[in-house]
């Protein structure tokens, strides 16, 4: 949990989007931004921000992900909630810059900062108290934890709250819910093979579930599961189940 | 340079280790979160754990040497090893001194890391190991995959397969108990016979002297009592200020490990036979080992290291090792505590390459019962892997670097505080995605796992946001 949070209904945050979903998923990010407007909150997403600086980080180049980290830091500088859609990212932020900057004369804005970040789902429940009106056919979903989200930033049951919201939505869970997909940043590139052997794992895990979509906070899981059901699409080894960032859901399931 | 890439790949194309580990790890896991029901409980015992190792190590050589004031005092010889050589030769010099031929040994994960096996048998001693699962390995030559498990990497029909061929006279059968009752056979008498006997040490008491061993067999009671000699090993870590501080973290390491209340047999060791007694050993000896553990002890944030029970949960809940098993880190420790320890023992040249071993997902962090970070520390120690400074606490720093992947990281740094090159960056994406090679860099490897290239979006959400109107300030 993000300590000094206010959790009365800000006028006015900061939406940081993430380098994945700038990129790759960028639906989600908008979907998001979209949920929060449409509560009367004011989102600013300052134009200059990049990455949290995470990958750097993880690879032990802190210098280089300091320099990212202190740009966001100074960008975001008003005294709004920064509103993250990703466990991993905000875990960074929240947990992670602090001691990045031990030591720092510039370490009391980084911890000030840190103080700001909340992810997503722990917002849209905690905070906002979402109200979701289904508009959507009945479907039967399955969601994925990521590990950042739950054991960095202490998301528990806010996603699935927000989805027992959806009236016409049926959660069937995973069986190995809390182990990780495989992704793990870098480490999806440095040891392919078995990050692939738990993506194998986890996609099983998903099948077995007969949801038609698989749902998570966080893009990062998202891109390794999704595309490794299309490798195993293209080899005949079962079909893609559509996977997409909450946020999104939310927003198609409400919109319209 | 490692090879655990190699080892863990030979690793994942193996079915039966696979199912054998998954199936292990699952009843371990289930077993101990039965234990662990209690969340408060649960909360309150770690700490208190973590307490307990936070405020031994803050006075640990005070401790150590009261430690061993407090063992001589009642008998037992202390010997100190700055190396897994010294600490070699000075149970050789023990063994010699008595004209000892065999040794029964307990399980022992610091003799793992002396090699103690081998090197007694360069000099004409038989090392037999009693721990059940430590015997199913010797016998086929194989050293540990898990530190409290040894042979876990086996099944039932391995097991029976091979104790037909290597134990005389044995009949084939999966029958666990008649399984279990040829290795006693075989055990018992080598138990009578032996010369000296070698154990492990759970917990050494500062205030009493006291050598704590906690086993389920009988094997460390009978290694630690029947021979004339015993001979006690120790990381330097494993000491504690008060007799008080044990029973919190036997509860812990028993549940941690086995999913057990507590182990069949908890020994408290606190001198040789005395006059008058039936039984134990003539002679006690603790060897206690550094081996690099000074070298972490001087770094505040390392030292946490040194807070580790050795309960083995940190690989029961790793989904890399599930994955690989024991053998592919080639490491006396594996898994998570081995992923931190070992670059802090042996080097970052050897073993730099186990921190990356991690999809940092915290598993291991969310189950250790001193809370040891260890995800934190596994990204202290890429860092040092990664950057030469004269300083360092660990051996070889800088080992790990790569030309390629520090300018990479620069050059990624530079763009990520630049606004301009960022954006222009998500908008050639975004454009020249469907000209872009399936497989280059990066994306390359992405895709030995198994996987299709990702596909960057045509519009990245800067631009989207900014065609919406969303205000920048
Ligand atoms: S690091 Fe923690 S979980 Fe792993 S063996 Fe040590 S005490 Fe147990």
């Amino acid at each position: 949990m993000s300590g000094s949070m206010a959790t009365t209904k800000p006028s006015t945050v900061y939406f940081f989007g993430t380098c994945i979903i700038d990129l790759v998923y960028p639906q989600a990010g908008l979907s998001a931004v979209n949920l929060l407007e449409r509560e009367g909150i004011r989102v600013v997403f300052p134009q200059g921000q990049s990455c949290c600086g995470q990958p750097a980080y993880n690879c032990g180049y802190p210098d280089e992900a300091r320099a990212v980290a202190r740009h966001q830091v100074e960008l975001f500088h008003q005294p709004w909630p920064v509103v993250v859609p990703s466990g991993s990212c905000a875990g960074m932020m929240a947990k992670h810059y602090p001691s990045l900057f031990k030591g720092d004369p510039f370490l009391p804005r980084v911890e000030n900062f840190s103080s700001r970040v909340i992810e997503l789902t722990q917002f849209l429940v905690n905070v906002l108290d979402l109200k979701l009106e289904d508009k959507g056919e009945p479907v039967k979903v399955t969601w994925h934890s990521s590990c950042h989200s739950m054991r960095e930033m202490g998301v528990g049951d806010e996603p699935k709250e927000l989805l027992r919201r959806l009236s016409n939505v049926e959660l069937q869970e995973l069986k190995r819910e809390r182990e990780c997909c495989g992704f793990g940043g870098t480490f999806s590139v440095r040891h392919p093979e078995i990050s692939a052997a738990m993506a194998e794992d986890k996609v099983a895990d998903i099948r077995a579930t007969g949801a038609k979509t698989v749902l998570s906070g966080d893009c990062g899981c998202l891109m390794n599961i999704g595309t490794r059901m299309e490798a195993d699409a293209k080899e005949a080894r079962g079909e893609v189940i559509d996977g997409k960032h909450i946020a999104e859901f939310l927003w198609e399931r409400t919109n319209g | 340079m490692g090879n655990f890439g190699p080892a863990a790949r030979e690793a994942l194309k193996d079915g039966q280790l696979r199912s054998n580990f998954r199936r292990a790890m699952d009843g371990l896991m289930s077993k101990r979160a039965a234990l662990f029901a209690d969340q408060d409980e649960w909360t309150r015992l770690r700490a208190l754990g973590e307490s307990i190792k936070a405020r031994a190590l803050a006075q640990l050589p005070e401790l150590l040497e009261k430690l061993e004031a407090n063992c001589r005092k009642n008998g037992i010889q202390v010997h100190w090893a700055e190396t897994t050589a010294q600490a070699n030769d000075i149970i050789l010099g023990l063994l010699q001194k008595r004209g000892a031929k065999t040794l029964v040994k307990g399980k022992s994960m610091v003799s793992e890391e002396m090699h103690l096996n081998a090197f007694l048998e360069g000099h004409g001693i038989e090392a037999l190991e009693t721990d059940l699962g430590e015997y199913v390995i010797q016998l086929d030559h194989e050293a540990p995959s898990h530190i409290i498990m040894p042979a876990i990497h086996k099944n039932k029909q391995q097991i029976a397969r091979l104790f037909s061929e290597k134990i005389k006279e044995a009949q084939y059968t999966e029958d666990v108990d008649a399984l279990t009752g040829m290795a006693r056979q075989v055990l018992r008498r080598k138990f009578r016979e032996a010369d000296a006997g070698l154990s492990g040490v759970n917990f050494a008491v500062a205030e009493t002297g006291t050598l704590c061993l906690v086993e389920n067999e009988g094997n460390g009671r009978l290694c630690t009592t029947v021979p004339p000699l015993h001979i006690a090993v120790m990381g330097l870590e494993k000491v504690v200020e008060r007799l008080e501080d044990v029973p919190p973290l036997i509860s812990l390491l028993t549940r941690s490990a086995t999913g057990q209340p507590i182990t069949t047999y908890v020994n408290m060791i606190t001198s040789p036979r005395r006059p008058g007694e039936k039984d134990g050993p003539e002679e006690v000896h603790l060897v206690i080992l550094d081996n690099g553990r000074s070298r972490s002890y001087s770094d505040e944030q390392l030292r946490r290291t040194l807070q580790c029970i050795r309960c083995g949960a940190c690989m029961n809940h790793c989904p890399v090792y599930t994955r690989v098993g024991g053998h592919a880190y080639n490491a006396p420790y594996p898994g998570p505590i081995g992923k931190i320890l070992m670059p802090q023992i042996e080097g970052m040249e050897a073993k730099g390459e186990l921190a990356h071993a991690s999809s940092l997902c915290n598993a291991c962090v969310e189950v250790c019962p001193v809370k040891i970070p260890i995800a934190e520390l596994l990204v202290r120690l890429r860092t040092e892997g990664a950057h030469a400074r004269a300083d360092a606490p660990v051996l070889q720093p800088g080992a790990e670097r790569s030309t390629a992947e520090a300018l990479a990281w620069k050059m990624w740094s530079r763009m990520a505080t630049s606004p301009t090159a960022w954006k222009m960056a998500g908008t050639m994406a975004g454009t020249f995605d469907p000209l872009m090679p399936e497989a280059f860099g990066p994306l390359a490897d992405w895709k030995k796992g198994g996987r299709t290239r990702p596909r960057f979006a045509k519009k990245s959400l800067h631009r989207l946001l900014r065609d919406k109107g969303v205000p920048d300030a």
